[in-house]
């Protein structure tokens, strides 16, 4: 099991908060997402044998959201 | 498509649009629709953009309900609708971006003091390096100017340093040898070189980061309700708007309806308070750890303090040096030099005070002896000296005069413990002791009572004397001496069940059970002590009680702006809706009164940052107050 913080640039409309958290709870692998609206960053619990966190990455860009940084341990 | 294009879409759509307003006043009208159109188009490939990528993750998104709206409105001819929306929706993100990050800059600014590299000294050879290769046990070198990058110990040099970052206080502390200093911290004038005994995530600098950022995203009561409320509304809207399609038919209608589905300023609302009030607290070096606990610190009208550690300092103090034929500093030397073989702490504080006094303690005592509970006996320089209380006196034979009886007499009095020294059965001095009140105490309290709190409680493990000493000193509503752990929880849970509020703060080892029993605990983090950091819902960074009262007058501000911004959130929702329906509030109106609102309740939650309530109060330092220890 291990934890990916994904850095954002700053989030406007809270409904993102949904749309995203939804959206990574779906992935086969993700335990547990969260996203900080306040300070912009995702967290998500994986298990690494069915998902890489490249994967995770992609589907929070690929929702429209650049990522600036992140962090897998 | 990154926020820094949309920033240029958005400019480039408003230029358009000002354009149009000048051919429109020109009467160019063909002209003015080809530029309404473009405006509606460039502005809308961001938003249809996030609509269809939300779309292709099967994701359901306010931008989707946009797209349609303004496509409807292009479809029937409502060029001016169309373009407004889709500029007002960019620009509405684009100022609450900026306005949000407002009220997040406290958080920030503090992420900002990270240190980013170190300079150690490893095999001899000193070199600059990144803060994320540090480890444990390396040599670290900070001078002037330089950010401290690890948790440590100095090991050499000393120095002032500018601790805000961690406690709020920027009054630089002094630091030398064995002191300890903390990430985040920088040197403001010195050299030291310090061994790092915690890195990277383990500091405490970082762990008040993560505590900081968890705290703003834990909902309080008032945000869940929100949320739920919020959740619902976004479908009812949508399905609002079908079904005045089907029975009016009313295109334009339907398509406002979609406007204003996105319940931005409800979402919003409570948590930019709480945010920016979560903020205000960790500048001022208070650590809120939530919303709910916001909420619940706002309601308090019960204190109950803990008194040593907590309204005193905790660490006895030579208060006062009464020396009769003989210097001061001498007879300090003297005491101290004896009392080197001490392990009581009376002995210890005046080793203490005599190295703080840069006193060198060279001799070594002869013939040392401790007699218990009384004090010492020892020969330096050939004198033969006594140090201890009355009884040990009485015992050595030693004539006490009066002058030094009523002195010493007096010195008790003020809540000291009075010390007698003799060479050669003879006084030569009295050393006074005790363990102050914290200086701001008596402000703290004033200033808790201005804000509301109803009764303050002082419950001591000490003996009653002492404790009403404090008590009246302080002007408490009520003190209970004597007490073991477990009373001064059954006192606070007596006190909850008699429906009062309570807040506990102690020092967080030995008080822990009672701050967990009260509806608010708050501990002094002792510059991070582990256990006071993690279980106290209210952490004082910098151990002062005027952050206490800060804290709860900011308490009481956060939750009524949260009140304002959600009262003004549902009224803005409840008109928005009756706009709509009764035929009043179209697409574009709809659109400005949605983000504006949205606006004013971020710009309402930016006042929080600068809250402070020093304004009304003014500092005034309270005489020595003193206390046996």
């Amino acid at each position: 099991m291990k934890k990916i913080v994904l850095n954002l640039e700053p989030l406007t409309c809270p409904s993102c908060i949904k749309k995203i958290e939804s959206a990574l709870r779906k992935l086969d692998g993700i335990t547990e997402a969260k996203v900080m609206f306040n300070s912009g960053k995702v967290r998500a619990q994986f298990d690494e044998d069915k998902i890489e966190a490249e994967t995770i990455a992609k589907t929070v860009s690929g929702l429209g959201y650049p990522i600036i940084s992140q962090k897998v341990s | 498509m990154n926020a820094k294009q949309t920033t240029r879409i958005t400019a480039a759509t408003g230029l358009l649009l000002a354009a149009a307003i000048g051919l429109h006043l020109i009467g160019f009208h063909e002209w003015r629709q080809i530029l309404l159109i473009a405006a509606t188009v460039l502005a809308g490939i961001p938003i249809a953009f996030k609509a269809f990528k939300a779309l292709k993750m099967k994701a359901f998104s306010i931008e989707l309900l946009v797209t349609i709206a303004v496509v409807g409105a292009l479809f029937i001819g409502e060029y001016v609708e169309s373009a407004a929306v889709t500029f007002l929706f960019l620009f509405g993100a684009y100022l609450e971006a900026r306005t949000l990050e407002k009220t997040r800059s406290s958080l920030k600014a503090l992420v900002d003091m990270a240190p980013l590299e170190a300079t150690v000294i490893r095999d001899g050879e000193t070199m600059i390096i990144s803060v994320d290769n540090v480890v444990e046990g390396d040599r670290v070198i900070i001078r002037s100017g330089e950010k401290v990058a690890i948790d440590g110990k100095i090991l050499t040099g000393n120095a002032t340093m500018n601790e805000a970052a961690i406690t709020g206080e920027s009054v630089p502390a002094s630091k030398s040898v064995d002191d300890r200093v903390f990430s985040g911290t920088i040197v403001d004038n010195g050299f030291i070189e310090v061994i790092a005994e915690r890195v990277g995530d383990d500091t405490t600098f970082a762990r008040i980061i993560e505590l900081v950022e968890e705290a703003q995203e834990s909902q309080s009561k008032t945000e869940k309700f929100l949320d739920r409320f919020a959740n619902i509304y976004t479908p009812a809207i949508i399905a609002l708007s079908v079904l005045v399609y089907l029975f009016t038919r009313n295109i334009e209608m339907t398509l406002t309806f979609l406007v204003i589905a996105c319940p931005g300023a409800l979402v919003i609302s409570a948590p930019v308070s709480i945010v920016a009030g979560i903020g205000n607290g960790a500048r001022h070096g208070v650590l809120i750890k939530g919303g709910d606990i916001m909420e619940k610190l706002a309601k308090i009208d019960t204190v109950v303090f803990d008194k040593t550690g907590t309204l005193t300092r905790g660490k006895p103090e030579v208060t006062d040096i009464h020396a009769i034929g003989i210097e001061k500093t001498d007879l300090l030397r003297l005491v101290a030099e004896a009392e080197m073989i001490s392990e009581h702490h009376l002995g210890q504080t005046i080793v203490k005070e005599a190295k703080s006094q840069g006193l060198e303690l060279r001799n070594e005592p002869e013939n040392a002896e401790v007699i218990k509970g009384n004090g010492i006996r020892a020969t330096i320089e050939g004198k033969q000296l006594a140090i201890g209380n009355r009884q040990l006196m009485i015992a050595e034979g030693i004539q006490i005069a009066n002058e030094i009886e009523d002195y010493a007499i007096n010195r008790e009095k003020a809540g000291n413990t009075a010390i007698f020294a003799s060479i050669n059965d003879k006084i030569f001095g009295v050393l006074s002791i005790a363990d102050r009140i914290r200086p701001e105490a008596a402000d703290a309290i004033r200033e808790l009572r201005a804000s509301g709190v109803k009764q303050i409680i002082m419950l001591t493990g000490d003996n009653r004397h002492t404790a009403e000493l404090v008590g009246t000193q302080l002007g408490l509503d009520q003190v209970h001496a004597e007490l073991l752990p477990e009373d001064k929880v059954a006192m606070v849970k007596k006190l909850k069940d008699a429906g009062h509020r309570v807040a506990m703060a102690g020092d967080g080892i030995n008080d822990a059970p009672a701050i967990a029993t009260a509806d608010i605990g708050l501990a002094m983090g002792e510059g991070g002590t582990d256990i006071s950091m993690e279980t106290a819902d209210v952490v004082l960074m910098a151990d002062r009680l005027d952050q206490f009262s800060h804290a709860y007058s900011l308490a009481k501000a956060t939750v009524r702006n949260m009140k304002q911004n959600t009262f003004f959130a549902v009224g803005t929702v409840a008109l928005l809706l009756a706009g709509v329906l009764l035929g009043k509030v179209f697409l574009a109106s709809g659109m400005l009164i949605h983000e504006l609102s949205v606006l004013l309740v971020i710009l309402n939650a930016i006042r929080l940052i600068r809250y402070t309530m020093r304004k009304t109060l003014k500092r005034k330092n309270s005489e020595h107050e003193l206390l046996p220890e």
